[in-house]
């Protein structure tokens, strides 16, 4: 699974621009799934049938794009003005080097050397409109031969082993997505629709059709979350912490998740010794907040491995979480129809 | 209806945790109900058909959720951290008491702060008494709402939670006494409208009604210094005109303002500046939804003591059944 993570971390897959990443999880789980295919937006379906299925559908997803720049104007000197695509801190961009385009041409993302820099100006934080990529070119016709506006760009970091721990990029939600193809080795009492969503990061909008259309009797949702466990002298909890096991969620701001559902997970993971944590509520958004607002309503909850630095060129995970998630979700998944059933259809009343 | 509306009012139900309110619904409501069931969100939708043949499906929807906070941390010393639970600001959080689902009583406390700034969420604790993280009695996750016993007094019903029990009160009441009409009224206690109107989506979904109405508070301009608004308590429900999450359906916002001139209800007209209601989702469900929406003039608004006028609410009453026995699109 974490060579799987090692494999799919590198890929750029900017949110609007996820094929690299698709084509590549579509090759691997071809060899499990008994059809796949691709909607208009993009989203990547992964059916696992059962042999008795009466019509039951589990939707377990996970999204395939990364937060990333857009390139929004090219300077008359070549340099790249660029714009964030989901949620960057323009902090983290500094300094780093970045993969532009089809033909991930590489840039650097420049900052004033410190004999130049002024003692104010190294305190200031950059926004996103003071950062500029520098691919080379020494004039916009130049740099026009590599690169155009709407150019997606992401960072070039490569996926090691650091200690006991794994570093890579978009390891939100690319685990999610490792997670989800050991999933579908599994087999189950019902079918599986195992769904690689597009464009979370710019606003939950895959899974809002994805949901509609596969009309779910539940969905699981597989999330990278935010991991602040650095030592801080003031005790105000944190949202989760590394090799503390997987999270479960009972809140975030996108959803409230199914309890049916989260006492399940949590009975679970108790029952059979699986380290689990539960999310500080309230911290960030997933795909449930699309699916469970779908048709008459999808059961939802969401199962998230913890990550360090998340939505950076560098993120730390601690691989035995992931294989924690995977752990939760084999012990349970059964559990979990068996909470919330069959739903009726979503067709109106006549 | 006072006795209902004290029992709405007083009950614990913070948005994602509406169970008590909707037994309490359940209860007043099910016998006169033709249909009656929860939805996978925990939407209690509840059908009366007023009329054999075609009607159209008209949809009001109340909610059952108020604000509150959300433990985020218990630290060793036994306080807790908390986040809001929908529109909650610290101001109003810092010198109240709340009570969790468990019957526990939480007080506020805020941190020092410089001068005379507004504490911010993180700046203030709530402390049940505890003395460690041990023997604390409420955990992460758990939610606390304002602890307010309901009065009335002066012709005005004050208590917590007005947004939106005063709804439920209201729709529950139309629901009982509704006998005939030209609708099938399907009546919709809807979850988390405080967290973004999401009961109302999936609910609407499922009912695909013809014609929407939603039944909730709104803000009031008479009170001393107030931002301007052509509202008053007293003087009639509200006719909403438009908020920042919908317009008004214009036949159905004039067909209930030439309902109150006919019956000789006194209504006000409504323009919102800032917040929505579940009509904002129920308009805009699978190929849109005609929706309109009466408003019950409110004072205080989201903090723990709200003000409504109790004749406003008794004409809110015969405004809607008026409506049901003359839709504007019938059959």
């Amino acid at each position: 699974m974490i060579d799987t993570l090692g494999l799919l971390s590198p890929l750029p897959g900017v949110s609007g621009q996820e094929t690299p990443v698709r084509e590549v999880i579509l090759d691997l789980a071809a060899r499990h799934a008994d059809e796949a295919s691709v909607d208009s937006m993009g989203n990547l379906f992964c059916l696992k049938k059962s042999g008795n299925n009466q019509g039951k559908r589990v939707m377990v997803c996970a999204h395939m794009d990364e937060v990333g720049l857009m390139v929004a104007r090219i300077d008359s000197n070549g340099l790249l003005q660029c714009r964030a695509v989901g949620g960057i801190d323009p902090r983290v961009l500094m300094a780093q080097q970045v993969s532009v385009g089809k033909d991930g041409i590489l840039g650097v993302i420049g900052l004033k050397p410190i004999h130049l820099s002024k003692p104010e100006e190294r305190t200031k934080n950059p926004t996103i409109q003071d950062i500029f990529v520098d691919v080379g070119a020494s004039s916009h016709e130049e740099a026009l031969q590599s690169v155009h506006v709407g150019d997606v760009a992401t960072f070039t970091t490569r996926f090691e082993r650091v200690g006991d721990l794994v570093k890579g990029k978009a390891f939100d939600d690319r685990v999610g997505c490792a997670v989800l193809l050991e999933l579908l080795k599994e087999e189950f009492p019902w079918d599986l629709h195992a769904v690689f969503t597009v464009q979370e990061e710019v606003g939950l909008r895959g899974a809002k059709v994805a949901a509609f259309r596969l009309d779910p009797d539940l969905c699981v949702v597989l999330e990278g979350t935010v991991c602040d466990d650095l030592p801080d002298k003031k005790d105000r909890g944190r949202t989760t912490r590394l090799g503390n096991g997987a999270v479960i969620t009972s809140r975030d701001r996108s959803v409230v998740c199914d309890p049916r559902l989260v006492s399940t997970l949590m009975k679970v993971a108790e029952r059979e010794g699986i380290p689990f944590q539960m999310k500080r509520p309230l911290t960030g958004g997933t795909d449930a907040g699309s699916a469970h607002l779908t048709g008459t309503g999808v059961p939802s909850c969401v199962v998230s491995t913890p990550c360090r630095y998340i939505h950076s060129p560098a993120s730390l995970l601690n691989p035995r979480d992931v294989e924690t998630v995977l752990r939760l979700l084999r012990a349970s998944l059964e559990e979990l129809y068996s909470a919330v059933g069959r739903r009726s259809s979503s067709s109106p009343p006549c | 209806m006072e006795d209902l509306v004290r029992r709405l009012s007083e009950a614990y139900g913070p948005s994602g945790a509406e169970d008590g309110v909707r037994e309490i619904i359940r209860e007043e409501i099910k016998e006169h109900a033709d249909e009656i069931r929860v939805d996978s969100m925990g939407n209690l939708v509840a059908r009366k058909r007023l009329a054999d043949g075609k009607v159209p499906r008209i949809m009001i929807a109340a909610h059952m959720d108020e604000i509150g906070v959300i433990v985020t941390h218990v630290d060793e010393k036994g306080f807790l951290r908390v986040a809001p639970v929908g529109g909650l600001s610290a101001l109003f959080v810092s010198a109240c008491t709340f009570v969790f689902q468990n019957g526990i009583v939480a007080s506020a406390g805020v941190e020092p702060l410089a001068g005379n700034n507004v504490p911010s969420m993180d700046k203030l604790y709530l402390d049940v008494g505890a003395s460690s993280k041990g023997d604390c009695p409420v955990s992460v996750g758990d939610i606390a709402v304002y602890r307010v016993s309901f009065q009335s007094q002066c012709g005005r019903w004050i208590g917590k939670s007005m947004d939106d029990r005063i709804g439920c009160a209201i729709l529950a009441t139309l629901f009982k006494q509704a006998t005939q009409g030209n609708s099938d009224l399907y009546a919709v206690f809807t979850v988390q409208e405080e967290l973004g109107c999401r009961g109302a989506v999936t609910s609407a979904f499922g009912i695909d009604p013809h014609i929407a109405l939603a039944v909730d508070v709104t803000r009031t301009g008479d009170v001393p210094e107030c931002l301007p608004m052509n509202v008053s308590l007293g003087k009639g429900p509200a006719i909403k005109v438009k908020d920042s999450g919908m317009i008004a359906h214009p036949a159905v916002r004039e067909r209930l303002v030439h309902l109150a001139e006919e019956k000789n209800i006194p209504y006000q007209l409504e323009v919102l500046t800032g917040g929505a209601t579940d009509a904002m989702s129920m308009q805009l469900t699978r190929e849109g939804v005609p929706t309109g929406c009466v408003s019950i003039p409110s004072r205080y608004v989201h903090q723990p003591g709200q003000i409504v006028d109790c004749q406003d609410c008794l004409n809110a009453v015969k405004l809607l059944d008026a409506f049901l026995d003359k839709p504007p699109f019938p059959g």
